[in-house]
């Protein structure tokens, strides 16, 4: 292999800034006043409109976006705890405890991760309803508690990341199933399920069709303010663009901190795929 | 399903016997941590089959008798039959909607695929600052889909546009996106292979980087150029990554909502469109079930997009089974 491969470097920042472009636009247009973002050539550096419309976004009728912002952050904090929790407690079951119908219930797992839970979500609202949690952010974070895909991934992170003697030194020690976990496996599986939380806390920020279908406009999701915008401020691009900006920012920081990990879950997800 | 978690204990002797064995202990101390052994597992495993019970699967299996019934907000109706699906049979909106989503899926998962693939492959040479590329691919990723539909409704805006006016400098007209099938599948799988790319090409890199050099070394010597090195060794090796990506991109593009949705904006925007010419199946769902009340016929739309995706995914496992 040539030491110097300009044409291969060239190649991937073009790449790279397709990729960054939209993004950078985002923070341009949130920046700046509508009357020049039509303007051909279009506008590229930033502007000095962030505050102004900031200011306008918090205030706009409909949108609720302060509220959505934090309904938003909550509902992905506890999501991602109990994920986390569950999916190591059961991902620990199916790695390194023996029990009767381990390999039927661990397919069962695998099969649901190939079902568009989706589709059923009009006897979920239903459900909701007969519960009296529409338009309340239980209806948001409960049917979210636990996910396949987590128990699978942390099952296939315990099978490698906990020795089987420590389980057993631990278990003639005389501590209980619950105890070992607690205080053995769950501090070794802490890499894999840093992964975890952080797919499920981005999962669940940007999740759509649900709270649209449960929530109502005064008790908002931030991606549900996002379509109040877009559906009720269409003309307005700094509004819309500058709600876009604040609601991207929170998984921007999560990315920029955490990014190392997040590809090393992915390349090794894929891997084990 | 929470029944089946239970097997009778005379089953379950056998796996408790396969437990580490123990020091002697009093009898009753001895006995509650045999039960603690053999049924904690149960116990740890029981919150997701519990919830996973309750908020998916029932639902899912309920919207089929729904679907069977002439059932609105007021509740259920009558018994129906199959009247939903007949009339769901005859219904242009509904196979507009099929037709919209099959094409933006294919507009959208195989350009998404083959750049994934050069975009791996490109990575997959002796690089400096691994970190700062691979951040830079998976940027779009971290960007929140509604925002995502936000800035390319923008972007591909009649008047104030960006692309139209990059074609008015080759002497394009300016082109209405969101007027035509064509130009508006156009824009909305821009988004999604502008968003999905560069995670399918890092699944596709960890896949490369697991590949020995020496067959590359061995091509080489038997004087095979890069490119037909990519398709006679890289591809037929990353196999198994592609066909997991295919059928991973094939459920998603089936349910396609949110860019959509929100390329749509304004008042027809889950019409997709004044004409339903961006209407995917999930927007139709959605119209019949939370706009029109109409949950019968909402849910057997939502049972065709679950045979659907189901019959694609079947299509999509024997052809790369067959291909092998």
């Amino acid at each position: 292999m040539r030491k110097t491969q300009p044409l291969l470097y060239a190649t991937l920042l073009v790449g790279i800034a397709l990729s960054a472009f939209p993004l950078y636009w985002l923070f341009v247009v949130a920046t700046r006043s509508n009357n020049v973002v039509g303007d051909w050539p279009p506008p590229l550096a930033p502007g000095p409109n962030l505050w102004d419309n900031l200011g306008r976004l918090f205030a706009a009728e409909d949108a609720n976006f302060l509220l959505g912002m934090w309904n938003s952050l909550l509902t992905s904090a506890v999501v991602t705890v109990s994920v986390v929790f569950f999916s190591s407690l059961a991902g620990f079951a199916f790695a390194k405890l023996k029990f009767r119908g381990r390999n039927g219930l661990l397919l069962v797992i695998l099969a649901t991760m190939m079902i568009p839970v989706q589709m059923g979500i009009i006897p979920l609202y239903m459900i909701m309803v007969e519960l009296g949690w529409q338009n309340r952010m239980e209806a948001i974070v409960v049917p979210a508690l636990v996910s396949a895909f987590g128990v699978f991934l942390m099952r296939q992170y315990a099978e490698q990341a906990v020795p089987d003697e420590l389980v057993e030194a631990a278990r003639i020690d005389g501590c209980g199933t619950f105890r070992i976990f607690w205080s053995i496996v769950l501090p070794a599986l802490r890499p894999g399920a840093a992964v975890l939380a952080l797919t499920t806390f981005m999962g669940t920020w940007n999740e759509f069709l649900w709270p649209l279908a449960v929530l109502e406009a005064d008790n908002p999701t931030v991606q549900f303010s996002l379509s109040q915008l877009s559906t009720t401020y269409y003309t307005d691009y700094t509004l819309m663009f500058t709600g876009a900006l604040v609601a991207t920012v929170p998984l921007l920081l999560v990315f920029i901190a955490f990014g190392r990990q997040i590809i090393g879950g992915i390349m090794e997800g894929a891997v084990k795929a | 399903m929470v029944t089946d978690l239970r097997p009778s204990p005379a089953t379950s002797t056998a796996a408790a016997g396969s437990t580490p064995p123990r020091q002697p202990r009093s009898g009753w101390r001895d006995r509650i941590s045999r039960v603690e052994v053999r049924w904690s597992p149960y116990l740890f495993i029981a919150p997701f089959f519990v919830i996973f019970a309750v908020f998916g699967l029932f639902p899912l299996i309920y919207t089929a008798w729904v679907s069977l019934h002439d059932w609105d907000i007021t509740g259920a109706g009558a018994f129906v039959g199959f009247d939903n699906y007949v009339a769901l049979f005859g219904d242009p909106d509904f196979w507009n909607s099929v037709f919209n989503t099959l094409g933006m899926l294919v507009l959208a998962t195989v350009p998404q695929l083959l750049m994934a693939l050069v975009l791996a492959s490109l990575l997959n040479q002796k690089l400096r600052g691994v970190t700062f590329l691979r951040m830079g691919v998976l940027l779009p990723i971290v960007t929140s889909v509604a925002a995502v539909g936000i800035v390319f409704s923008q972007i591909f805006d009649r008047d104030a546009g960006m692309v139209n006016g990059l074609l008015g400098l080759v002497n394009v007209d300016a082109v209405d996106w969101r007027a035509d099938k064509w130009s508006s599948w156009t824009a909305i799988a821009t988004m999604v292979n502008w968003r999905w790319t560069g995670y399918n090409a890092l699944i596709y890199l960890a896949a490369m980087q697991a590949i020995p050099k020496d067959l590359y070394e061995a091509a080489t010597v038997d004087g095979a150029g890069k490119v037909r090195q990519f398709w006679s060794i890289t591809v037929p090796n990353i196999r198994p990554a592609i066909v997991f990506t295919v059928i991973m991109s094939t459920i998603a593009g089936m349910q396609l909502f949110t860019e959509p949705l929100i390329f749509g904006q304004g008042g027809f925007a889950i019409s997709g469109g004044s004409l339903r010419q961006f209407q995917t199946v999930s927007m139709y769902m959605f119209e019949k079930a939370f706009r029109d009340f109409d949950y019968g016929y909402g849910s057997a739309v939502a049972w065709m997009i679950f045979l659907l995706i189901t019959v694609l995914g079947v299509v999509n496992f024997l052809i790369t089974r067959r291909s092998r």
